[in-house]
C-alpha cells in the first residue's frame, strides 16, 4: 500500500494544470448525472439533428483518403 | 543518448456542401484552406524537395511517382501556419498537421486548435457561398460506404532500432490499443463482419500487416520512411491505423501511450513476447468486441484479453520506464492508463465521457430507446456523424462538452493560444516565429526547411534536421532581436 507521503509527492510531481481523475467519485457523479439530464440532452439532439437525415447520410459521400 | 520525445498527428478532415447542386470534395477542401490564409503569407510555398514518400522503411524504394505541384497551385493548397503547423488539401481532404510537440498534453492542445482553426476556415469560406449553403465539417475517418480518411501520428525515434523490432513491439500493442482510443461506429465496412455497432472507425480497412500504403490495402504498421529530419539518426514513424477522437482524453493517452510503447521498443524490452498470430482478423475481432473480453490467441499458444495485453505494456512502461527522468506528464499518462484499463474490465461503459467509442454508444443507445428506433435509422446514422460535427453549436461532442457531460482535460485559453503560437520547445518554435516576423522574406517552408528570399531573387535555405533545435531557448533572443538577413547570417555561420 502507498503511504501518504508517496501520494503526496507524487501528486505534487505532477503538472497543477493537469487534472487528475478521481476515478470513483467521479465516475459515481458522472453516472448520476446522466440520469438526471439525459432527458435535457436527447432535446437538444431532437432540435439540432440534421433535417432530412435520410437524404443527408445517403449522400454523404467522400473520397477515400490515406 | 535517448531520442527526444518529439510527436505530432495529422488529421483528414470530411466535407460536406449542403445544399450544392454537386459535391465537388476538392474544390471544397481549397475553399476552405484558402479562407484561412493570412494576407501576408499567401506567397508562401510548401518545400516538396525535402519529400520522399515512397521510401521503404525496409530498405528500398517503392514504384510509382509522388505528385510536386507547380508553384501557383503549391501556395493554393499549402497554407503553413504560424502555429508551426501545416493546413493542406491532401486529395479530397481538408488536412491539419500539428507543429511538433515534445508531450502528450500539448499535443491535445495543438490538435484541439486545429478543430478551431478548420471551423474558422469554415466560417470565412460560407461568406463566399451562396446564402443557402452550408460547409459541413466532420473529424471522423469514413463516410460509412466504405471511403475512409485517416488520422494518422508520427513519432521521432532512434534510426539504430531495427525496424523489425517496431513491427513486433508494436503490432500486438496497436492492434488492443483501440479499446482506449476507438471513436466508435455504426454497422461494418469494406466486407467485414456484420456488427451494429464497432469500438474503431478505422479497424475495418485494414488488410495487411505491414507495408508502404495508406490509401488501399492499408498494413497495421506503414514502412514510409521520411524522417524530416537526419535520417542517420532518425526515423519517423509513421502511424497510420488510429481513430480521429474528439475526446481530450483520447488523444492524451493514445499518443502517450504509445510514445511509452517505443520507448520500450527503443530500449529493446518487448521482443516478440507479444506477438499475435492473426493481428489482421485481430484488430477487427478487438474492434467487435464491446465488452473487451474475447481472447485473442498468441503466436505462443498464450491467450489474452486485449485489456490483458494492454495491462503488459502497462506493467512493463512502468517497470522500465519510470525513474527520476521521468517526466510528470509521462508519469500520469501511466497513472490514467491504468486508471481506464480498470474502468474498461470492470464496466467500458462507465468511461461514458472520457473515451469516444463509449460516450457514442451511449447516446445512440438513449436515443433509440426514447424513440423506438433500429439502429438502422437514418436519424440514428445521422447522430453517429454528426457527433464528429466541429461546429460549436450542431456538433453532438461540442455540445456535451458544454453542458460538461465529456471530460474537459485542456484549458480553452491554452487552445486558443495554440491557434497563432508555436510549441517553444520544438523546431516549430523557429518556423512559426520566422513566418511571424519575416512574412515577406520567406519563400518556402517544410517540416525540416525554411528558405529565405532576402533581396528579391536568391534564396537562402536553412536545414533543421535536429526536431528539437530551434527551440525559443536556443534561437528566441535571436528571432526577437534582428533582421531577416542577420538571422540568415548568423545560423548560415553556426552551421557550417
Amino acid at each position: 500500500m502507498r503511504s501518504e507521503q508517496q501520494e503526496k509527492e507524487q501528486r505534487d510531481n505532477k503538472p497543477q494544470d493537469i487534472e487528475d481523475i478521481q476515478p470513483d467519485a467521479e465516475l459515481a457523479e458522472q453516472g448520476e448525472e446522466l440520469s438526471e439530464d439525459l432527458d435535457q440532452i436527447l432535446d437538444e439532439i431532437d432540435e439540432i439533428l440534421e433535417e432530412d437525415s435520410e437524404e443527408f447520410v445517403e449522400n454523404y459521400i467522400q473520397r477515400g483518403g490515406q | 543518448m535517448t531520442t527526444p520525445m518529439i510527436m505530432g498527428t495529422e488529421t483528414e478532415y470530411g466535407i460536406s456542401v449542403k445544399n450544392a447542386r454537386d459535391q465537388d470534395p476538392v474544390a471544397a477542401s481549397t475553399l476552405v484552406v484558402n479562407a484561412y490564409k493570412d494576407r501576408e503569407l499567401k506567397g508562401v510555398t510548401w518545400d516538396y524537395d525535402q519529400e520522399s514518400p515512397l521510401m521503404d522503411a525496409r530498405g528500398f524504394m517503392s514504384e510509382g511517382e509522388s505528385d510536386t505541384p507547380d508553384r501557383e497551385n503549391n501556395s493554393l493548397i499549402n497554407d503553413i501556419l504560424i502555429n508551426g503547423g501545416r493546413y493542406y488539401v491532401d486529395h479530397a481532404h481538408p488536412e491539419y498537421c500539428t507543429p511538433e510537440c515534445t508531450n502528450p498534453r500539448d499535443l491535445v492542445i495543438y490538435e484541439k486548435a486545429g478543430e478551431l482553426i478548420l471551423d474558422l476556415s469554415r466560417l470565412a469560406a460560407e461568406e463566399l457561398l451562396p446564402n443557402n449553403q452550408e460547409i459541413i465539417i466532420y473529424k471522423n475517418n469514413t463516410d460509412y460506404k466504405g471511403h475512409s480518411y485517416g488520422s494518422h501520428e508520427n513519432y521521432l525515434m532512434s534510426r539504430t532500432v531495427p525496424f523489425q523490432d517496431i513491427v513486433d513491439g508494436l503490432t500486438p500493442f496497436l492492434v488492443t490499443r483501440q479499446i482506449i482510443a476507438g471513436s466508435g461506429k455504426l454497422g461494418a465496412e469494406n466486407g467485414s463482419e456484420e456488427t451494429d455497432y464497432q469500438i474503431s472507425q478505422r479497424a475495418d480497412f485494414f488488410e495487411t500487416e505491414i507495408g508502404l500504403s495508406t490509401m488501399v490495402a492499408r498494413p497495421i504498421i506503414n514502412t514510409r520512411d521520411e524522417p524530416h529530419a537526419d535520417e542517420k539518426l532518425f526515423r519517423r514513424l509513421h502511424v497510420i491505423v488510429g481513430d480521429s477522437n474528439m475526446s481530450e482524453l483520447a488523444i492524451y493517452l493514445k499518443v502517450g501511450i504509445t510514445c511509452l510503447t517505443l520507448q520500450l521498443i527503443e530500449k529493446g524490452i518487448l521482443g516478440e513476447r507479444f506477438k499475435l498470430s492473426t493481428p489482421v482478423t485481430d484488430i477487427k475481432k478487438v474492434s467487435r468486441d464491446l465488452l473487451c473480453k474475447t481472447k485473442l490467441i498468441l503466436e505462443d499458444g498464450r491467450r489474452r484479453t486485449s485489456i490483458e495485453i494492454q495491462r503488459e505494456y502497462l506493467g512493463l512502461a512502468r517497470d522500465h520506464l519510470s525513474d527520476a527522468s521521468t517526466s510528470p506528464i509521462m508519469s500520469d499518462v501511466m497513472d490514467k492508463w491504468e486508471f481506464v484499463l480498470n474502468r474498461l474490465e470492470a464496466d467500458p461503459m462507465s468511461l461514458n465521457g472520457v473515451l469516444d467509442w463509449v460516450t457514442k454508444k451511449k447516446l445512440i443507445d438513449a436515443y433509440i430507446q426514447r424513440h423506438g428506433l433500429k439502429s438502422s435509422d437514418p436519424r440514428v446514422r445521422m447522430l453517429d456523424l454528426q457527433y464528429h460535427d466541429i461546429r460549436p453549436d450542431k456538433g453532438l461532442y461540442a455540445r456535451l462538452l458544454k453542458n460538461g457531460r465529456v471530460k474537459q482535460f485542456v484549458n480553452r485559453e491554452e487552445v486558443v493560444h495554440a491557434i497563432t503560437n508555436p510549441p517553444v520547445d520544438t523546431r516549430a518554435y523557429f518556423r512559426g516565429t520566422c513566418l511571424k516576423r519575416f512574412p515577406n522574406e520567406i519563400h518556402s517552408a517544410s517540416w525540416n526547411s525554411m528558405i529565405f528570399c532576402l533581396n528579391g531573387s536568391s534564396l537562402d535555405k536553412i536545414l533543421m534536421d535536429r526536431p528539437h533545435f530551434g527551440t525559443r531557448e536556443i534561437v528566441g533572443n535571436l528571432l526577437s532581436n534582428r533582421c531577416a538577413e542577420e538571422v540568415v547570417k548568423e545560423i548560415s555561420a553556426n552551421s557550417s
